[in-house]
């Protein structure tokens, strides 16, 4: 990979970054924690990783991607904007009453979303279906699904891990968003998960432990998931809550709150101070 | 009406889905668990690569079932009532209404027709549950006929199907010819003393109670409502201006299910007094089948004692 082509994809993240943040901003409300800290996850898979087409978003062998944690839905719809499927400044109407851009993300309104989330829990399970069905009509789609790692407390999520393993999904890739807080606190403290990869592991994944704001490394694990066959891959990606933005960094009552005017200008200060 | 030949809906559900799955490639099923009571069984020995168990595990096969659902497939998912439309309400709701995607639930063991295995197995809020979700229609059938018609009727219908099912073997009430609508009653007699609603099960029981009171010189009608969203408004008002009467009964709780949906109906439109039998917000029991319509008082004998009360 070359400096240039990775500088490029960290431009995106950070551009993303400074969207979720107008977002939020201009909503007053929704979740930039969580949506910050998959901003390089995003940009690597917009724009490294997926076979998609923004002219033509519903064609048959695309590429899938379901945003589990759809409360992180800015993050995913600015990458959207950014790649092209919609107009970025649509970003602003985030949340309000007359925008396609719901406060979590809805397939038959916005151009590019694969999958209709929200209620957390049900993504792998989804995923596994569009894994499912792609086998079954050899279409060699990829599916990308990304969870919380406070989500995988839903006991939704275990159940669709037997399933990704016994049906031998390998054109399935999980990512595990594992930036340590949920909305109540730290994920040790409130009902620890840990440890991720293990779980999986035994669940009948093969795991890979990245740092999740390192480009060099996702599209590493992605390359290396596209290898494995004959069951599904787990990317546990280790981010920060808030990354990019210093007040709001591992802070988890910045899980589902909007920055004031003060706050909002130092946020995006401080982000577009990264090089 | 055949009472010699009783067949369970289930049975006719999984017959007819087997078949379908010969010329319509595209149909997937799913199942959790319980294939050789819900009839996916036969589906699953003749296209083993389209049938996938799910495991005892009802949320995860309705959002797998959602997800082949976005790839243009049409899924069947199918376990108990209870565990289909309870214990998974949260992923029909949102994996599969909210994205209106092409998913039919079709769940055998509904009501206390369940029998022996109690109150725990026996669903009897299902139809409440589904119908007030936006986009999902409510199916609820009679007798084998019917079933067979609904199974590939909704497979040619877009979007979310909830089709209510049954274990107990009952009569069969159709002959081959009969012509069904969707979203349309059938009407069975025009008599004018009173109109006796039923779904699903108890129709049967409905039929005799009709036959009964005609011996007595007290004509009744028998509308089959196997559609209960969208329900058959026209039928409702017609019936409630021509006949005496109005008594809806169901293998279902008086709250949420057929009842419900008709006295929403009257009330708006045309108001009249409805006596709706069915579960009287209590669960269920343990019992054979046939006792516990007793028990309940969903029978004939049930019905034509409601008729002649004044």
């Amino acid at each position: 990979m070359k400096i240039k082509e990775i500088k490029e994809l960290q431009g995106y993240a950070n551009k993303i970054r400074k969207d979720v943040i107008e977002a939020v901003y201009n909503a007053k409300s929704g979740h930039p924690g969580g949506s910050l800290s998959i901003a390089e996850i995003l940009a690597v898979l917009y724009f490294n990783q997926m076979n998609i087409d923004e002219k033509n978003p519903k064609a048959r062998g695309r590429d899938r991607l379901v945003l589990s944690k759809g409360h992180t839905s800015p993050a995913l719809y600015s990458a959207l904007a950014l790649r092209g499927f919609f107009e970025e400044d649509k970003i602003k109407s985030f949340r309000n009453i007359e925008s396609i851009l719901q406060g979590h993300p809805d397939m038959l309104k916005v151009p590019g979303v694969d999958c209709s989330t929200g209620s957390l829990g049900q993504g792998l399970s989804i995923a596994n279906g569009m894994a499912i069905a792609s086998k079954l009509d050899s279409e060699g789609v990829r599916v990308y699904c990304i969870c919380g790692d406070g989500e995988i407390e839903e006991g939704q999520i275990w159940e669709a891990a037997m399933t990704s393993a016994h049906y031998k999904l390998d054109n399935l890739c999980l990512i595990i968003d594992n930036n340590n807080l949920q909305i109540d606190g730290k994920v040790t403290e409130v009902m620890n998960v840990y440890p991720i990869d293990e779980k999986f592991k035994s669940f009948g994944f093969e795991t890979i432990n990245v740092d999740g704001h390192n480009i060099t490394e996702l599209i590493q694990a992605f390359e290396q998931a596209k290898k494995i066959k004959g069951k599904p891959t787990a990317i546990i990606a280790n981010t920060i809550k808030g990354k990019g933005v210093s007040f709001m960094e591992n802070q988890a009552e910045w899980h589902g709150k909007a920055p004031n005017e003060e706050q909002y200008k130092k946020a995006m200060e401080e982000l577009n101070n990264i090089k | 009406m055949d009472e010699s030949k009783k067949i369970a809906t289930r049975q006719s559900y999984g017959e007819k889905l087997a078949e379908l799955g010969e010329n319509n490639e595209e149909i997937v099923v799913f199942d959790s668990d319980l294939s050789e009571a819900t009839k996916t069984c036969i589906f699953a020995k003749k296209f083993p690569n389209r049938f996938f168990d799910m495991g005892i595990a009802e949320q995860d096969m309705i959002s797998t079932a959602a997800g082949v659902a976005t790839f243009g497939k049409i899924p069947f998912a199918s376990t108990f009532a209870m565990f289909a439309t309870g214990r998974a309400y949260d992923q029909i709701r949102n994996s599969v209404c909210y994205p209106n995607l092409n998913v039919k639930i079709c769940a055998s063991h509904s009501g206390v027709t369940v029998g022996e295995d109690g109150a725990t197995h026996q669903m009897i809020e299902d139809i409440g549950l589904m119908r007030g979700l936006p986009n999902m229609r409510v199916m609820c059938t009679s007798d084998d006929i019917q079933t067979k018609w609904a199974v590939e009727e909704i497979a040619k219908l877009n979007g979310p199907v909830y089709l209510r099912l049954c274990r107990l073997a009952t009569p069969v009430i159709y002959n081959e010819n009969q012509k069904f609508e969707f979203g349309k009653a059938v009407q069975i007699g025009d008599g004018e003393d009173a109109t006796i609603f039923a779904t699903g099960v108890v129709v049967s029981e409905a039929i005799k109670a009709k036959e009964e009171l005609e011996k007595m010189g007290i004509n009744v009608r028998v509308i089959d409502i196997h559609t209960i969203k969208p329900i058959d408004k026209e039928i409702i008002i017609k019936c409630a201006k021509e006949t005496k009467k109005l008594i809806s009964i169901e293998d279902h709780s008086i709250i949420g299910g057929l009842g419900t949906a008709i006295s929403e109906v009257l009330t708006e439109e045309y108001p009249a007094k409805l006596i709706r039998m069915g579960i009287k917000d209590t669960f269920g029991k343990s019992g054979k089948a046939t006792e516990l319509l007793e028990y309940y008082k969903l029978t004939a004998t049930a019905i034509i004692e409601e008729v002649k009360k004044q």
